[in-house]
């Protein structure tokens, strides 16, 4: 068990999200990055499915009511076990008792949290991502208890994974024409694919929305399917990326499409940063 | 069944999207839904997912696309060798629906714009039968076609916070139901007392792409009565097997 004595900024449970259900109109949903979850639950020795906890920007307080081992990707938020600064990317020995705490951002925007086993909130429609209508809750609240299973079989070893840190720091996000992009005129298409674009402070689990707009003349197009990592291009002309929370369908064209490992590398931004699109 | 000239395209590194006109009708939502039961049961041992719309398909695999013409190429070769399966029966639900001013909040402006009176609107509203063609938007949010062009009414500019659940609404061409309170840009003209979507339920929704919908108008104390019902387990949806 775990004791939420703080509960951060805002800290979701997610796994590899919904996927069997869309055609009910329920969003994908699952983390974010999917890099960094994944490397956690490896290096644990974890199901790639199991469910992490997402912290997203200012940590949360945990208390561990029981012997376990855990593992931190993504976002450094200045970790700290009893107060002593601990390493991501390798795994950790912990104790019942010990106090996990989290301190200033340094890179990064959501940092993910394994312990061994996985956590074990519920399962709804196979999947135990928090969303709003689906899930009791959508995220963790302070004095809160967090079931996982105890575990002492962990080896432990000193070793630390490096990641790169274009993964953090990478401007460029990699796409593919969606499938209105040849509707727009070749200088929009130039446009799009040359322009440096900001992230807006409209920027959550759902989609980013960017703050250059793209001068617009295209109809709206009949409801259709989208996914996460699609660029949408509303009647003003604003740029809007769908995140792992999107609609199942849109009626905005899609222009283009996020390539996989860049909705890991967008989530890891957030207001303010700069990206450019990079057709493959 | 009608034969339609598709396009196959890529979309992502994971997707390919199939598309058919661009128009609404109820022969390419035929088209789809039998497509749809052709995929599944080719890819039956494959984890694939499909998901549909009004005029596409799209299959997601569980793993990066090696060589988009094959796939492409397979799937055209699956379509146009398909055949017309045995559907799963389709059925009409009707649907209890209070039109009081308390609900229907935009139903005096539709009134004014459109030059219908109230009475005229929840007629019209609840005289046609509305085909499901999906579901998106919101868990439970079914997409419905046949509304009549007098009822035509734009969404808002500037989407409202918090529209109640059951809200039912006219958006553009379409009408529909708000399974759950969420903002939206739709106009309210009533509320059912009936859920559209239950998480713990195998078949979260219970009317499905291919069914029709049709509104009955109920009191305000006859909404009341079916919300306790609805709650208590004991009020079942009327509802016809269709055949054509």
């Amino acid at each position: 068990m775990i004791e939420v004595l703080k509960s951060g900024f805002y800290s979701t449970i997610q796994d590899l999200g919904r996927l069997d259900f869309e055609n009910y109109g329920v969003p994908v949903s699952g983390v974010m990055d999917q890099f960094s979850a994944t490397l956690a639950n490896s290096l644990l020795g974890n199901h790639e499915n199991d469910a992490v906890l997402e912290i997203t920007m200012s940590g949360p307080s945990l208390k561990f009511n029981c012997d376990t081992s855990i593992c931190l990707t993504g976002a450094d938020l200045t970790p700290m076990l009893n107060n002593k600064h601990i390493k991501h990317n390798r795994v950790i020995r912990i104790n019942s008792g010990d106090i996990l705490s989290f301190g200033r951002l340094n890179f990064g925007f959501r940092s993910y949290l394994a312990v061994s086993g996985g956590f074990q909130s519920d399962l709804v429609m196979n999947s135990r991502s928090m969303y709003s209508e689906i899930t009791k809750q959508v995220c963790i609240k302070k004095n809160e208890i967090l079931s996982i299973n105890p575990n002492k079989t962990n080896t432990i070893s000193n070793s630390v994974l490096k990641t790169k840190a274009s993964h953090f720091s990478s401007e460029v996000i990699e796409v593919f024409k969606g499938p209105e992009f040849e509707l727009l005129n070749l200088e929009q298409q130039e446009l799009l694919l040359s322009e440096t674009f900001t992230i807006s402070k409209n920027n959550s689990r759902m989609a980013y929305q960017l703050e250059e707009t793209l001068d617009n003349s295209l109809e709206p197009i009949i409801t259709s399917l989208v996914l996460p990592g699609t660029v949408q291009l509303t009647p003003s002309g604003k740029l809007i990326v769908l995140m792992r929370d999107c609609q199942t369908t849109g009626g905005y064209p899609r222009v283009l499409q996020l390539k996989e490992s860049s909705i890991n590398v967008l989530s890891q931004k957030f207001t303010d940063a700069k990206v450019k699109f990079k057709l493959l | 069944m009608t034969r339609y000239n598709l396009k196959f395209r890529a979309y992502g590194e994971r997707s390919i999207l199939i598309e058919w006109p661009q128009e609404i009708n109820n022969n390419i939502l035929k088209s789809i839904l039998n497509f749809k039961e052709v995929l599944k049961k080719h890819y039956i041992k494959e984890k694939v997912y499909i998901k549909y719309a009004y005029n596409s398909i799209l299959v997601s695999y569980n793993h990066t696309i090696d060589n988009i013409y094959d796939n492409k190429t397979q799937l055209e070769t699956l379509y146009s060798k398909c055949i017309e399966l045995k559907n799963d029966s389709y059925y009409l639900w009707k649907i209890p629906v209070c039109y009081d001013a308390e609900f229907g909040l935009d139903l005096e402006e539709i009134s004014v714009q459109n030059m219908l009176s109230k009475q005229q609107i929840i007629e019209l509203h609840s005289s046609k039968k509305y085909t499901v063609y999906f579901c998106g938007f919101l868990p439970g949010f079914l997409y419905l076609g046949g509304l009549d062009k007098k009822l035509y009414y734009p969404r808002k500019s500037n989407p409202i916070l918090q529209v109640k659940k059951g809200a039912v609404a006219i958006g553009g061409h379409q009408t529909g139901i708000y399974p759950n309170a969420s903002p939206g840009g739709w106009n309210s003209i009533g509320n059912t007392p009936l859920n559209f979507f239950d998480v713990n339920k195998s078949e979260p929704c219970f009317a499905k792409a291919g069914d029709r919908i049709k509104f009955y108008p109920v009191t305000k104390q006859e909404y009341d009565k079916i919300i306790v019902e609805v709650k208590n387990n004991n009020f079942s949806i009327e509802s016809e097997v269709l055949y054509d």
